[in-house]
């Protein structure tokens, strides 16, 4: 559905922030993109969404195709059109608008408004705690209820891919366990692919059925999440375990530390 | 002493019928403002600019008030969008307050080109008011006058609902809140900041239409302009019932300062009054009535 071929993103004609990466999002699955800060993943996701020329980046090589329709040089507005929305990454909610507005802003772009009423009782239905919040502003609501608002203004945008910057981010496990089961449960209900940004690892590759992990602006593995979970190296650097699953041991560290061998 | 009240009524309401029009002059401003983060100092230009082609429309092409009136609606809210794609879209991430220069020079421009193409001369305008005063209970109001208040509360409870209901509306105080994020869920900001443009001349325009029936036409009327500029301040620069407030309360005070206190004191205080206003609001509350404060965290 989604495939991006070979991309190279230069942000003020001079630091190449993503360095030919290539990955795909099959129709209706499930996808993670991993990686720490500054890996490029965010960046990626601006590729795609088309909001790179907002911060003086560029996609100087490569091809990011949807559903066949080259992207690379569309605005933000043509993509999200297209159905590829992203729910952006810091809980980015318009937190002077209320609840509903934030959701009814999220259909902006739709013309159905029969159907965007029907969406908007879906949405109330995947998190009920935003019905009983509807008429407040939403700078007032906590940082899961935030998180949750945002990812109902993308459904709001009926996507065929939802894009998803970090929803852990800065949340309880608790509230990140249920926004996942959601994620889970638009997917399978509503057919949506999805593209999960994330840092934790260990949650996202529980809900995808495929990972990529980026490092420095470049993918060093990818595979079905199973094969990447038990991956030793990934299970060293990403998912904080050794190779028992226990937690280790200062000596170990001092003794043998492991090296990310692909970087060299 | 029910003179006197009397008198204060009718200052009152003369008050408002001028601060009506700073009110839509200063809601031009805001609407920008809020948008676009800029600053239009060009504001009362386009006010002078609106009023002059409803009185063009009327004296030269002998349209009847009403058609001449939405015709320059038109036209202006046209202006209005030709502005922001000529002059500020090749400004887009250049510094604010360069842009805020390029709309003084706009100022000039427009105030310019009135002049030459329809010269310095003071005009009447054909007022499609009854001369005759309306008789409110013991106080009497200029027809024109008292429309112009009714024009400002009706604006009041549109530009509300705009906000509140309509899809543009609010996709406009989403881009004013959080401009990436709007763009993101595809949301087209060139398209809102002409938009906030057009309908910043419109107001402006129905400002003109209102204060040349209460005046006369010349292009020395946007220094309206400057007036509006302290409503828009007491109001709270981002705030649109702030701007209405700001501009009423702004045009009431100039009235009673010249109604008590010139006699007092010599003439030019109505002219200061709404300046002293401004320096004081900037001292106490920064942010004015309405306006939201900033607030950062360290």
């Amino acid at each position: 559905m989604l495939k991006i071929t070979n991309i190279e993103i230069v942000y003020n004609d001079v630091i190449l922030a993503v360095r030919g990466i290539s990955l795909e999002v099959p129709q209706g699955g499930i996808v993670a993109l991993l990686g720490s800060n500054g890996a490029g993943k965010s960046t990626t996701l601006k590729a795609i969404s088309g909001v790179l020329d907002s911060e003086e980046g560029e996609i100087v090589d490569g091809k990011i195709e949807f559903k066949g329709v080259l992207l690379n040089r569309k605005n933000s507005k043509e993509i999200v059109r297209l159905g590829i929305i992203q729910v952006p990454e810091g809980r980015r909610i318009f937190d002077e608008l209320t609840v509903d507005e934030n959701l009814w802003v999220g259909a902006y772009h739709r013309l159905d408004s029969k159907k965007v009423k029907e969406d908007y009782q879906r949405v109330m239905d995947y998190f009920p705690i935003l019905r009983e919040r509807h008429g407040q502003l939403a700078g007032y609501l906590s940082g899961g209820e935030q998180q949750m608002l945002v990812i109902g203004r993308g459904i709001m945008g009926k996507p065929e891919l939802l894009m998803l910057d970090e929803p852990s981010l800065g949340l309880a496990p608790l509230i990140v366990e249920e926004i996942f089961q959601i994620i889970q449960k638009v997917n399978h209900e509503e057919r949506t692919s999805i593209l999960l940004v994330e840092q934790n690892a260990n949650i996202a590759l529980q809900i995808a059925s495929y990972g990529y992990i980026m490092e420095n602006g470049k993918v060093v593995l990818d595979g079905p999440s199973q094969k990447l979970a038990a991956n030793e190296d990934v299970k060293e650097f990403y998912l904080g375990l050794t190779d028992v699953g226990s937690r280790k041991s200062y000596r170990d560290v001092k003794h043998y530390k492991r090296r990310k061998r692909w970087l060299s | 002493m029910n003179e006197s009240i009397q008198t204060f009524l009718q200052l009152m309401l003369s008050g408002m019928s001028i601060g009506g029009v700073y009110a839509m002059v200063a809601l031009g401003f805001v609407l920008i403002y809020k948008a676009t983060g800029v600053f239009n100092f060009a504001q009362g230009e386009l006010m002078m600019v609106g009023a002059y082609f409803s009185f063009y429309l009327i004296t030269q092409y002998h349209l009847h008030f009403f058609q001449a009136f939405l015709l320059a609606l038109i036209i202006s809210a046209f202006l209005g969008i030709v502005v922001e794609f000529l002059i500020l879209k090749p400004m887009v991430g250049e510094p604010i307050f360069s842009v805020v220069m390029i709309t003084v020079g706009l100022a000039v421009m427009l105030k310019g080109t009135v002049s030459l193409v329809w010269g310095h001369d003071v005009h009447q305008f054909p007022s499609p008011f009854i001369s005759s005063p309306l008789s409110l209970g013991g106080v009497t109001i200029f027809r024109s006058s008292f429309w112009t208040i009714v024009a400002t509360f009706a604006l009041v409870v549109i530009f509300i609902l705009f906000f509140r209901v309509s899809k543009v509306g609010i996709a406009m105080r989403a881009v004013a809140n959080d401009q990436r994020a709007a763009q993101i869920i595809g949301i087209s900001i060139r398209k809102i900041f002409s938009i906030s443009w057009a309908i910043a001349a419109v107001v402006a325009t129905i400002g003109g239409f209102f204060f040349v029936n209460i005046f006369f036409v010349t292009p020395d009327i946007s220094y309206i302009g400057m007036k509006a500029f302290p409503a828009a301040v007491l109001g709270g620069m981002d705030s649109v019932p702030g701007a209405i407030i700001g501009g009423l309360i702004i045009g009431i005070i100039e009235n009673l300062a010249g109604g008590y206190l010139d006699k007092l004191l010599g003439g030019g205080i109505k002219e200061i009054s709404s300046f002293v206003v401004l320096i004081l609001i900037l001292m106490i509350k920064p942010y004015g009535l309405f306006g939201k404060e900033e607030i950062t965290r360290v």
